[in-house]
Formats: C-alpha cells, sequence, structure tokens
C-alpha cells in the first residue's frame, strides 16, 4: 500500500514537469511577468536608490504573490478540459497524494525560479546586503505556501469558465499572512533584528498547509466534478 | 449462500440542481456479461458510467462491487476497475508513448504487455514518439483504447468508445471485448452502436427523467 501512495506521487510530479517542460513559454510567463513588472518600479516611482531599498523587500514580495497567481489559475484547468481530471478522481491512490504531486510540480516550476531570480530584482531595487539571505528563504517556504493554498482556490474555480477573478478573491486572504510574515523577514533583517522568528511563523504555515491543503484540494474537486 | 454478483446497482439516484437526472437505476452485472446502456442524448448514460466509477456521488442508492458497497472496498473496487471516458484524457503536448505510459501508472493490475506492443495493437506504431496534436480525434481514441491492451482489470467502463474510430477500429475493439468476456471480464459501456457480442444485455435510461421537473 505504501508503495502506491508513492507512486502516485512521483507519477504525477514527473507528469507534470515534463508537460512544463513542453510548453517552457507558458511555464516561463509568471517568470517574466515577476522580472518585466519589478524593472518598472524604478522608473515608475523614484531612480534614487535610498527610497527603493526601503519599498523593495515590499515590492518583490508583492510581484512574487502576483506572479504565483496569475499561474495557479491553470493548475487543473487543462486536466479538466481534456478528461484527465475525472482519471485523477478514480485512481485507487489516495487522492491527496497526487494532488500534491501537482503542487509540487507547480512550485517547482513557478515559486522557486522565482526564489532563484529574487537576488536580481534584489539589485536592480537596491535591496540592502542584508537582505538578500532572509529574502530567498522566505521567498522558498513563502512561494510554497502561495502554490499550496492557490491550489485549493484553482480547485473550488476549475469548472468555472472564468473562474480567474473568484479564485483571486478566494485566495488572496489566505495569502495575508504569508506576505505579512514574508516582508517582515527581510526588513527584520535589513533592520538588524533577529530575522528567525518570522521566518519561523512562514515555516509553520508551510508545514500546516502542507498537511491540510492536498486534503482541502482533494475534496474540492470532489466537489467541483459534480458540476 | 448464492454468490453475489460482480457488480450491483441497487435503486440508484441522481439529483443535481434539484432536478432528477437518474432514478431507480437497478443493474447487476456477471463476470463474462456485457451491459450496453442505451437513451437519447441526455437520457444521462455519461452520468450514470461517472456514477459507477464514484467520480460521482450518488444522491440515493447503493453500488455493490462483489457483495460489498463500493465505498468500503474502494481501492480494491478502483483497482480492478478501468475507465475511458467521453473526453480520451490524452495530453496534446505529449507522444502517444509517453501519454500511454503516465495513463498506465496509475493502474494496478496490469499483464507484461509493453507500451510499444500495445500502441502496436491499436496501430499507431511509427506514431509513438510524435506530440499528439499533430494526430486526429480517431488516433487519439486509439492512444486511450491502448489501455485495453494492458489493463488486467476486471471492469471495464467506456463511454462511447467508438467514437471517432474507423470499420477496421471497430472491429478490433469487438474482438478485444470479446476477449476479456471470454476471460471472464465484464463491460459496461454506452453506444449507440450495435454490437455483435455474446452474452450482451442492454439497459435503457428513460429520457423523461432527463428534462427539468
Amino acid at each position: 500500500m505504501a508503495h502506491s501512495i508513492n507512486s502516485g506521487y512521483s507519477a504525477w510530479l514527473k507528469r507534470d514537469l515534463l508537460l512544463a517542460y513542453r510548453r517552457r513559454g507558458e511555464a516561463a510567463s509568471s517568470l517574466i511577468f515577476f522580472v518585466m513588472v519589478s524593472t518598472l518600479i524604478p522608473l515608475g516611482l523614484t531612480p534614487e536608490s535610498a527610497q527603493l531599498a526601503e519599498i523593495a523587500a515590499g515590492m518583490i514580495w508583492v510581484m512574487a504573490l502576483l506572479a504565483t497567481l496569475l499561474s495557479v489559475d491553470g493548475l487543473f484547468a487543462s486536466d479538466y478540459q481534456d478528461g484527465s481530471l475525472e482519471q485523477l478522481l478514480i485512481t485507487p491512490q489516495l487522492l491527496p497524494m497526487p494532488v500534491l504531486g501537482k503542487i509540487t510540480a507547480h512550485w517547482l516550476t513557478t515559486g522557486l525560479p522565482l526564489t532563484l531570480a529574487s537576488p536580481l530584482l534584489g539589485l536592480m531595487l537596491s535591496l540592502p546586503t542584508a537582505g538578500y539571505l532572509p529574502m530567498l528563504c522566505s521567498l522558498a517556504l513563502g512561494t510554497a505556501c502561495l502554490s499550496l493554498t492557490g491550489a485549493v482556490g484553482a480547485a473550488l474555480t476549475v469548472s468555472l469558465r472564468k473562474g480567474g477573478l473568484l479564485l483571486s478573491l478566494l485566495v488572496i486572504p489566505l495569502y495575508m499572512p504569508v506576505i505579512i510574515f514574508g516582508t517582515a523577514t527581510v526588513t527584520y533583517a535589513i533592520d538588524g533584528l533577529n530575522w528567525l522568528p518570522p521566518l519561523a511563523i512562514l515555516g509553520a504555515l508551510f508545514a500546516a498547509s502542507v498537511a491540510l491543503c492536498p486534503l482541502a484540494v482533494a475534496g474540492a474537486l470532489r466537489i467541483t466534478s459534480a458540476n | 449462500m448464492s454468490q453475489s454478483p460482480l457488480l450491483k446497482v441497487d435503486n440508484l439516484a441522481f439529483e443535481r440542481d434539484d432536478s432528477c437526472l437518474l432514478e431507480k437505476v437497478n443493474l447487476s452485472l456477471n463476470s463474462g456479461e456485457i451491459l450496453q446502456i442505451e437513451g437519447a442524448n441526455g437520457s444521462g448514460k455519461t452520468t450514470l458510467l461517472r456514477l459507477l466509477t464514484t467520480a460521482l456521488q450518488p444522491s440515493a442508492g447503493s453500488i455493490l462491487y462483489s457483495g460489498v458497497g463500493v465505498s468500503k472496498c474502494r481501492y480494491q473496487y478502483l483497482s480492478d476497475m478501468l475507465y475511458i471516458g467521453h473526453q480520451p484524457a490524452v495530453k496534446l503536448t505529449l507522444s502517444a508513448e509517453e501519454n500511454l505510459r503516465w495513463m498506465i501508472n496509475s493502474a494496478v493490475k496490469t499483464n507484461q504487455l509493453t507500451i510499444a506492443e500495445a500502441l502496436d495493437g491499436v496501430g499507431l506504431s511509427g506514431y509513438t514518439d510524435i506530440p499528439c496534436y499533430a494526430l486526429s480525434a480517431g488516433q487519439h481514441r486509439r492512444v486511450a483504447l491502448a489501455r485495453l491492451l494492458i489493463s488486467e482489470a476486471t471492469l471495464w467502463y467506456l463511454d462511447e468508445p467508438f467514437t471517432a474510430i474507423d470499420k477496421q477500429g471497430v472491429s478490433f475493439l469487438e474482438q478485444r471485448l470479446q476477449e476479456h468476456l471470454n476471460r471472464g471480464g465484464a463491460v459496461v459501456l454506452t453506444s449507440h452502436q450495435d454490437l455483435s457480442l455474446n452474452n450482451l444485455r442492454k439497459y435503457s435510461l428513460s429520457s423523461e427523467l432527463g428534462q427539468v421537473a
């Protein structure tokens, strides 16, 4: 039994990674959005590095959140359209495991690239040096939370033709604690405070999401598939 | 104690938005039997199949697998079942071979046939590594039907399996169904086609129930 639970997770993870690789342009769109919009900030606000440094952490976090929101919409959409979701619902394996595999693939193709690209944006927005490591840590944990909670919204809205706005309304309240503690981690470090407590809370949020979100997604998919 | 049938459906009903889509469906199926569900468009054939696969939950009634309710033996039931839905679940950016490998990945009961042999069996040799967006609708259907060659599941649920399939494909599929029945398998399918198979029974869904009351 343990073996079959495992295979459900890795099979769907590999499949979604392969699908993302085949549609590289689409998979890269959230990363491109993240970088493009962030380059607009110095143009729109001020190129003055002292002022930019103050808002850099918050801006990078808001961009990361929006970029994730942009991509999470399609997590189940194509599977719903071509009948793969129906097959997912009737796998003998426990449904949360393949779901977690799909969410992991989503994070590896959006959250992780965003995290890795963030030092570049830090440089553009003159983020103080002390902020880089906390930013990488908080974004890695935080974007995983965003993928997990976003998946719940995506599962609830998958059967709606234009579910994008409703998805945002559903998940943005859930994203609030993530962005609060994510930016706190970076600003604490810049101000010379101990930045581990907010990061620990982010870690706790991640642990809770990893345990609960796949169950919620599985439940939501069963409800929406009835429509 | 009389032996309970492989599949028994008792008084199954399904409602959505206060309209009754299916009501008082009673079926039983033994191994070696094939049941063709008939009915006008919109009479609930697909809904009935999806209820049988447990993708939908019935509003009343029960589905028994070898005498046990399917919710009590979910793993055994689902691993002994194969469902090919209305949409063939073929990913357009993946090749036929990758699609089939993924489709059978979660299957528990499979035989020794390789993926290449199965694709060969459905007449797709030479198309195995082309992305599926370059294939026709009938070929997509064939990719999905290749699962039937690999599967060792007893219960097959096929929703309009003959859609978009050419004449040779139809006779191939009929032959494959007959083999499955001879081995003790059982099939429930929806189709408007007249089938020439042994042990074929028909079940008609009345179309009035499909209307909003």
